[in-house]
């Protein structure tokens, strides 16, 4: 690692630059090493749900090796992970456990909706049993669609994360500044999953072409 | 739900010099790495040993018997991909067997040896990755499971060249197959086919008489003959108790009477977690061996037959079942004359190998019962459905 690619935004000359250098001094700004850091050793959960959660070990065998992006250390716990990849179908009778799960895991922390099924039910979304996506309730950072998704689309799916981790500002981020984020974890009520949706993290879509009920009636 | 056969053992806490005693209980699962997916299990200990165990499933339930009631009935070849979703190619055929009873369609030959070729593979794929996630239970983490999976990589190549999929081939078709395998496909099938004995020796030269896995599954979950031919068990859970049974011959569903291959089984009645291992090791060079001869007697030809433009068949019932590689997998199917069927029921091994859990875990270890519950060979996807 030298200065001219740690700090690329700081206007440097080359003189100093070399001279600091040789002193063994780096000169870079804090957002951009941590992010360096960080993005290059997420860690995820050990989190399979079904189908998808095959290609998910595909990715970590030695043909993909996820360990090239800093990624092959997956944890059962997930008070040690940073990542957890939502692999496969969540049904009513999960998803409180995912959103508990997910509340258990230490900030800063991301999510990967993999396959259809997480994504919005995918095959099985008029089914009477299945969440019609995981991002109803936790925040979702990247959306790996595929019914599975192939491992290599697992990768990309991780660079595109690295790539959001990059953008990060430590001072702002709310991962940093607002502790650990909890979110509502639902209930299974006999009918449905009560609330139906988190509002601080999903909204039902508005089509703009058609008026609300009051407006049309009125 | 438990088991009717076996009772908890009879216990007494001790109570001693004022102190008190009682039972631990611990719920492993839904999510535990060794748990083979979202699976509960409510253990109650005494120290280690598992004095009751209750298994807690329904995580996985994905209606897929209703969504398929609702819909045609090739609409639900690729559900049933999603069923056993190690076994994709087996469930296709136990479902196109199922149809093809209902009208009765004649399937060509060359279709017949590609059947018999993918589910074999699929038998190779599934045995494989079992033992991999076994011995990872028993705490080798890694190593045999990266063995295990460069392996099925090679047959996973297979399987995405002729259907266009790794996992979720839905290759199967009502009265045959999808397409044919592309140009070079039979050569490099008897290449993977002709190597997959060497890995096998590797494997089994590792792990057959390894000290730790002897000690640690031999006499470990033990399930006698006679319960397991009373709660139903098959495939290969129940030649590991020593019975001779195998749906490829006692049905000879396709072609399966063309081919000469062995059944292993145990003559003992010990059935322990070791049996059920070995089981599968050898099961895996039978498999190699019906492949060499189906590779070998090909025929050229079509690949689907006459199958109806419009399939509707007349009101009537049909039960078909194969040899899958977790025990008979069959579906049963009531038609009453409409494009959709009236009744769409399967019979999963998972779940019914599942059900003697308890019987097999009281009074073992908490370690051993993950062992057991890695010997049984559940995929969640087919338990709940």
């Amino acid at each position: 690692m030298t200065t001219s690619n740690t700090s690329p935004d700081i206007d440097l000359d080359n003189t100093t630059r070399t001279e600091l250098e040789r002193a063994g001094v780096i000169v870079s700004k804090v957002d951009y090493l941590y992010n360096w850091a960080r993005g290059g050793s997420v860690w995820p959960l050990t989190f399979g749900l079904a189908c998808c959660a095959i290609e998910m070990i595909a990715s970590a065998t030695s043909r993909f090796d996820i360990s090239r992006f800093g990624s092959e250390v997956f944890r059962p716990t997930p008070r040690q992970a940073d990542l957890m990849i939502v692999s496969g179908t969540v049904t009513k009778k999960m998803a409180p456990q995912v959103v508990r799960i997910f509340n258990q895991m230490p900030e800063p922390k991301w999510v990967i909706a993999m396959g259809a099924c997480a994504i919005s039910g995918g095959p099985f979304k008029q089914g009477y049993n299945v969440l019609k996506g995981i991002d109803r309730y936790i925040p979702v950072d990247v959306y790996l669609p595929g019914c599975p998704p192939r491992p290599e689309a697992v990768l990309q799916s991780l660079n595109y994360l690295q790539e959001k981790i990059r953008t990060q500002d430590i001072k702002s981020d709310p991962a940093f500044t607002k502790g650990r984020r909890q979110y509502t974890v639902p209930e299974f009520t006999g009918k449905d999953l009560e609330p139906p949706y988190n509002p601080d993290v999903w909204q039902p879509p508005t089509n703009p072409n058609v008026k609300p009920l009051e407006e049309a009636t009125a | 739900m438990s088991s009717p056969t076996a009772t908890a053992p009879n216990y007494e806490l001790i109570q001693q010099d004022g102190l008190e005693t009682s039972l631990l209980e611990v719920s492993m699962g839904p999510h535990h790495p060794s748990t083979h997916g979202v699976f509960r299990m409510d253990v109650k200990l005494d120290g280690e040993t598992v004095v009751d165990l209750q298994p807690v499933f329904g995580y996985l339930h994905r209606n897929h018997e209703k969504l398929a009631e609702n819909m045609s009935y090739l609409a639900s070849m690729p559900f049933t991909d999603r069923l056993d979703y190690f076994n994709s190619m087996t469930n296709n055929w136990a479902y196109a067997l199922a149809a093809e009873k209902l009208v009765e369609i004649e399937v060509p030959e060359r279709a017949e040896y590609l059947r018999v070729i993918m589910a074999e593979l699929t038998r190779l794929v599934n045995h494989i990755s079992l033992v991999g996630f076994f011995i990872n239970d028993l705490g080798a983490l890694g190593t045999p499971l990266l063995y295990a999976f460069r392996e099925r990589e090679k047959i996973m190549d297979l399987f995405e060249q002729a259907s266009g999929a790794r996992m979720m081939c839905n290759y199967f078709r009502f009265g045959g197959l999808r397409n044919d395998v592309p140009e070079g496909w039979l050569d490099r099938t008897r290449e993977v086919v002709d190597r997959f004995p060497d890995f096998l020796d590797e494997y089994e030269k590792l792990l057959c008489e390894n000290e730790i896995i002897l000690s640690r599954t031999q006499g470990v979950g033990c399930l006698s003959r006679d319960l397991a031919i009373s709660a139903g068990i098959t495939g290969p859970m129940l030649r590991a108790s020593g019975v001779n049974y195998d749906i490829r011959k006692v049905d000879q569903y396709g072609i399966y009477n063309r081919f000469k291959f062995r059944v292993p089984y145990t003559d003992d009645d010990v059935g322990d977690c070791y049996d059920r291992f070995m089981i599968r090791m050898l099961e895996m060079r039978e498999s190699i061996e019906i492949l060499k001869q189906a590779l070998r007697d090909i025929p050229g030809g079509d690949i689907i037959g006459k199958a109806p433009k419009i399939f509707k068949p007349k009101p009537a019932e049909a039960y078909a079942r194969v040899e899958g590689p977790k025990g008979e997998l069959g579906f049963y199917l009531i038609a009453d004359g409409t494009p959709k069927p009236y009744r769409y029921r399967v019979r999963p091994p998972s779940l019914i190998n599942l059900t003697v859990l308890r019987d097999m875990c009281l009074s073992q270890k908490i370690a051993d019962a993950v062992v057991i519950l890695g010997s049984i060979d559940i995929v969640l996807g087919e338990v709940d459905r």
